[in-house]
């Protein structure tokens, strides 16, 4: 494997041979399968991998911690000519927070809830007699500003849940910071974020660490965000090295098939077609206000879905475009205004509605896991709407799910009896959409149907409902934040901010200037691949001072 | 493009993923059975002894229950293997008929507490609205007071016989495991597989039996386990106080109670049903322990 | 601030509520009566007269929600009514007992709180060493055990072989203090073990989940020393846990006592509701329960409070 990561500084982090033993059902299984990293002073490593390659062991071995469950059980990690293994646990405490720290996903759970947040910062340098209170005070307040928090003089006074995720997260790195560490480690830092914040905190923390010359190793499943953040990437897999090389030979010329598969995703676009409106749509909603108890998440909307067509919904949190999908489905029924199928008005309330009404529309979940019963066969699973609907039974009914289990190109003989638990998250998701197709429905809503899969899967999933449509001239309703989804299937494109449309309309018109100013927002603040983009952006920012308007968040 | 290998990519990323089907039966329970700790052997073997005694307890005692067969107080020897009572009855005759009455009146005692709770908290929590809030308060309220006091105060009231002392204590009991069960039901309940069978349009029948009912039964079986527990030391403690099951039926709480006096003369014989209670309880918390810390674990590759 | 005390107050009020009730409950149970009560305590020789008589000395000819509100005003200005077992004042009865059995809860407390809190907060900072799993078994094999067993292996050992202490604490209110605490100190010993077990394995269960905690690891990955999580870190937030597990266990403790004063023939509440019970003396049964019940729900309520002062979020709302 090349390493392009002789450049200036010198040696800081070395691990060789890392093993790393986890606990399962009272054995030990390794989780980290010897995987070699070298990182040098100042420079930024990304790790990137799906969900069980291991990422986050490794970045915590960095600091030759384990979490509970879990041992270091093979390897050498040499931190700064100093043999970390060798030394007693009272020594790499030392080190820790001192010459390198740590910077977790979740803000709001790792800031301790009964302190406020200077008291936390002031903390390390402090205890560690590398500053006394006072200075802390002074550097905190220093950081906060370097990173961008509104009112940094004061920030610090509040307690955890006084502030909001994306500040939570920047006030974190500026913890890491306090006493100037030469290595942070950044565990999935903007996962749990909205893109639009997101891109506030990557601009930040690449800001600090720059100019402090830290180095730092980054952990991600997101490709377009590594590849903004760091001098080098390692794809990991099953606790193992897949590739190994400085992020711009990585982005544009990857070596093996694992990493070609991750790069290859965004390749599909289906056409998109313009619709004849002047026919009756096949779902319309018609100014459609809806609240939970008191607060109103939904104001006024209307929107029309024809006959074959797929419209995407995008927003982010809280923009009401999974209400809207809860106010078609009837589990929430509007306080004003109507959903109509084919011109017919649709009873609010769900439990009102008829079973040819319900059948008529059927829904694909985000998490494929929580979607199906964990304690039924797949063959109950597909198989019960086919009874219930259509009445399906014996010789009929295995035929039929067998049929569908063809359909989403799972082998029928294989897969009828066995229980969600022995499949994959694609697999299981393509079960959702056998079970939503067993009902020979005209519509289906899928809520972030790709979101909680590995990209190379969630392509695969939306070929398979692009197919679908195409055979069977299904209409999608399609809830996403991920913009890359949007431009992949939609024919139009309706933009939600603060339970209002922004802006509708067909796709290609959406995605070419001039749009609605919260959907350039919105659609620049995406993460594209291209290693320059998040400079580039933040440079058009600035001069157009975008960031002043958001940095609330 | 419409052939079905279109996405042959997103296939092979799919199928290393997941382990081979396999079948969980009996092979694997028995294989489960194995690796368990040596408490929980234990736990398991002495339950089958209790079970085997109280199945057959006419068969393996030399008397008859409430037979007077010596004189008060023998000692241990030949022909009372354990003694005699106060009253001259055979101590081992009648703590094998013990095993039967108490274990098999807590355990019905506890299958009726289920069947309250249980149905009455998964119900709860599928309903919703006015329903749980009714049965939630009226928990609330018979929580507010110990269990212990509150059995006292019924029994007073309607006296101490067997059908009420298993109905007041049952029902009693049911408070806990309404709770237990409206609570693990309420994190199924809000599971997407529920609503899409809600949006299916299928009835209360089918979303509390088929959807809910086997995601739950993990920690009510472990809690059966404790409640029993719970049940058969209550049962115990009354009978102890002289208000549980009443004579001449054998239960080892009385027999504890009847035959006191002897311990401060320094004979254990009366402490042999107590010990007997301790063991059955502890034997069946080391099971449950194992059971929790099982299910827990394997929670994760659900 | 204002919210703080909106909520505490609602709990106060909801205390209050669940105590009337429970109270009603207490009274209204005598309705639930298959007959009547004079029937039920004339028996056979129950005529026409006498049962007419008797329903007018207790007050039964008066509706029901009039009786309540009688005995709901008497019980509060501390009258309880009339034994139907021997004619005495009630208020009489319970008085020195009910000082007996809560001296003999406190005892148990003193002893048992803190060896508890300790032993559990111990077995979680070494989870899974030796000491934790002999723990583990030792202490699920003692919840297991009925009272009774425990007390009656306590006075084989100290009472009838050693001789140390009595296996009768028959203690009166003129027993000098050294001297109930020498001769109670089998049945608190009893309480102790019996309730060390449930409030150990709960404070190890919270700690344990508490240093679960992501904002525990992230002060490990600061370096903090063991310490200084402990006392900085994980004190701060197992505060409400560990009050919880502590009132939990005192509110078991009052229950417990029952079978214990029944052993040792210790003149408390416990004893008397015993007797009563098998007396069926009602009054007698309902003012204990009220007593007990009033206890349990002032504990509970107690511990409801001092976790929400504690609560952080709700200490400094947004």
């Amino acid at each position: 494997m090349t390493s392009s990561a002789e450049n200036d500084g010198g040696l800081l982090l070395e691990m060789r041979g890392l093993r790393i033993e986890g606990q399962a059902d009272e054995e030990w299984q390794e989780i980290v399968k010897g995987v070699d990293v070298v990182l040098n002073r100042g420079e930024v490593l990304g790790l990137i991998g799906e969900s069980g390659a291991g990422k986050s062991t490794i970045g915590l071995a960095a600091m030759a911690f384990a979490r509970p469950g879990c041992r270091i059980s093979g390897g050498s990690i040499v931190f700064d000519g100093m043999d970390l293994m060798a030394m007693s646990e009272r020594e790499r405490r030392k080190l820790r927070g001192v010459r390198i720290s740590y910077v977790a996903q979740s803000a709001a759970a790792s800031f301790n809830p009964a302190h406020k947040l200077i008291d936390q910062f002031a903390e390390g340098p402090v205890e560690h007699g590398v500053r006394n209170r006072a200075e802390a005070e002074a550097d905190a307040k220093d950081l906060y500003k370097r990173l961008l928090l509104p009112d940094p003089d004061n920030i610090g006074y509040r307690y955890p849940h006084q502030v909001s995720g994306g500040q939570l997260q920047r006030a974190m790195t500026a913890m890491a910071m306090a006493c100037r560490p030469d290595l942070i480690i950044f565990d999935e830092p903007t996962t749990a974020l909205d893109v639009t914040t997101q891109i506030e905190v990557l601009a930040t923390i690449r800001n600090i660490v720059e100019q402090f010359n830290t180095a730092a190793i980054y952990i991600t499943h997101d490709l377009a965000v590594v590849a903004q953040m760091a001098d080098r990437i390692m794809v990991l897999r099953y606790g193992e090295l897949v590739e190994e090389n400085d992020t711009a030979n990585m982005m544009s010329a990857p070596q093996e098939d694992y990493t070609k598969t991750l790069w290859a995703v965004r390749t599909f676009k289906k056409q998109s077609e313009i619709y004849d409106t002047s026919t009756t749509p096949l779902v319309a909603v018609d100014h459609v206000t809806a609240a939970y108890g008191p607060l109103t998440v939904l104001h006024d909307i209307s929107f029309d879905i024809y006959e074959g067509q797929t419209v995407a919904v995008v927003g982010e949190s809280g923009s009401g475009k999974s209400t809207a999908a809860r106010v078609i489905t009837g589990l929430l029924p509007p306080k004003q205004g109507q959903v109509l199928v084919k011109g017919e008005a649709l009873p609010g309330d769900y439990r009102r509605r008829s079973k040819e009404q319900l059948r008529h529309a059927q829904m694909i979940y985000q998490m494929a896991d929580t979607a199906i019963n964990p304690k039924q066969r797949i063959r109950e699973i597909i198989g019960r709407p086919l009874q219930f609907y259509l009445g399906l039974s014996g010789r009929d009914l295995e035929e039929k799910i067998k049929e569908l289990l063809e359909m989403i190109e799972l082998e029928p003989n294989q897969f009828i009896d066995r229980f969600p638990g022995e499949l994959s998250g694609g697999q299981k998701q393509r079960i959702c959409i056998a079970r939503a197709m067993a009902a020979e429905p005209e519509f289906i809503i899928c809520d972030e149907v790709t979101s909680a899969l590995d990209q190379i899967v969630a392509e695969g999933i939306l070929r398979l409902l692009d197919r679908l449509q195409r055979e069977l001239g299904l209409s999608y309703m399609f809830i996403t934040h991920d913009l890359a989804t949007v431009r992949a299937i939609a024919d139009e494109v309706i933009v939600m901010l603060q339970g209002k449309i922004v802006e509708h309309g067909p796709k290609d018109e959406m995605f070419t200037p001039p749009h609605h100013e919260y959907t350039d927002l919105l659609l620049s603040s995406v993460p594209e691949m291209d290693p320059n983009w998040l400079d580039e952006l933040m440079e058009r920012r600035a001069q157009e001072g975008v960031m002043q308007s958001t940095s609330s968040s | 493009m419409t052939d079905k290998y279109e996405s042959t990519v997103g296939q092979t990323a799919d199928a290393v993923a997941p382990p081979p089907p396999h079948e969980r039966r009996l092979s694997d329970a028995w294989k489960a059975l194995k690796k368990a700790p040596l408490s929980a052997k234990i736990g398991i073997i002495v339950i089958l002894i209790y079970v085997f005694i109280a199945l057959f307890a006419p068969l393996l005692t030399p008397y008859g229950e409430s037979e007077v067969v010596g004189a008060e107080f023998e000692p241990w020897g030949e022909g009372y293997l354990l003694g005699t009572d106060n009253l001259g009855r055979d101590m081992l005759t009648r703590l094998f008929y013990g095993a039967r009455n108490t274990i098999g009146i807590a355990f019905v005692t506890t299958v009726l507490a289920f069947l309250i709770g249980g149905i009455s908290g998964v119900l709860a929590a599928t309903l919703g609205g006015w329903m749980d809030q009714l049965f939630s308060r009226i928990v609330d309220v018979l929580m507010a007071i110990p269990a212990l006091i509150f059995a006292l105060l019924l029994l007073t009231i309607f006296g101490t016989s067997i059908p009420v002392l298993v109905l007041v204590i049952a029902v009693l009991d049911s408070t806990r495991v309404y709770r237990l069960a409206r609570a693990v039901s309420l994190n199924v309940v809000v599971m997407d597989f529920v609503e899409a069978a809600r949006l299916r349009g299928e009835g209360m029948g089918w979303i509390t039996l088929k959807e809910v009912l086997p995601n739950i039964m993990p920690p009510l079986v472990a809690e059966f386990g404790l409640r029993f527990c719970f049940v058969f030391l209550t049962i115990a403690a009354l009978s102890f106080l002289g208000l549980g099951l009443q004579p001449p039926t054998a239960d080892w709480g009385s027999m504890v109670r009847d035959n006191a006096t002897l311990i401060t003369y320094g004979d254990i014989t009366p402490l042999i049903p107590a010990a007997a209670i301790a063991l059955l309880t502890v034997a069946v918390n080391f099971v449950v322990d194992w059971f929790l810390h099982k299910t827990s674990g394997l929670r994760d590759d659900q | 601030m204002f919210k703080l005390l909106k909520i505490v107050l609602q709990r106060l009020g909801l205390g209050v509520l669940v105590l009337f009730i429970i109270s009603v409950i207490i009274a209204g149970a005598v309705e639930l009566l298959p007959g009547d009560l004079c029937q039920e305590l004339q028996g056979q020789s129950a005529t026409k007269e006498t049962v007419a008589a008797c329903r007018k000395e207790l007050g039964l000819d008066k509706p029901v929600y009039h009786r309540y509100f009688v005995w709901l005003g008497n019980m509060l200005k501390g009258d309880f009514g009339v034994s139907l077992a021997n004619g005495r004042q009630i208020s009489e009865l319970i008085g020195d007992r009910t000082a007996n059995t809560f001296f003999l809860a406190i005892y148990a407390a003193i002893i048992s709180v803190p060896l508890a809190v300790a032993l559990g907060i111990l077995a979680a900072l070494h989870r899974n060493s030796i000491y934790d799993r002999v723990v583990n078994i030792v202490t699920l094999s003692s919840i297991s055990f009925p009272e009774f067993f425990v007390a009656y292996i306590l006075i084989i050992f100290f009472s009838v072989n050693l001789g140390w202490f009595p296996s009768l604490s028959n203690i009166t209110p003129d027993t000098p203090l050294t001297e109930k605490m020498y001769k109670a100190f089998l049945p608190a010993l009893t309480l102790t073990l019996v309730v060390v077990a449930h409030m150990m394995r709960m404070t190890r269960a919270s700690i344990i989940n508490l240093l679960a905690s992501p904002y525990i690891e992230m002060a490990n990955l600061k370096g903090m020393t063991r310490r200084h999580i402990i006392t900085k870190h994980a004190l701060p937030n197992a505060w409400a846990p560990i009050v919880n597990v502590i009132v939990i266990n005192l509110a078991y403790l009052i229950v417990g006592v029952v079978v214990v004063e029944v052993v040792f023939v210790y003149p408390g509440l416990g004893q008397l509701i015993v007797d009563s019970v098998a007396k069926r003396d009602i009054p007698v049964v309902q003012a204990c329960c009220v007593i007990f019940a009033a206890t349990y729900i002032i504990l509970n309520l107690t511990a409801d409070i001092l976790s929400i002062i504690t609560n952080p979020r709700l200490l400094h709302p947004r």
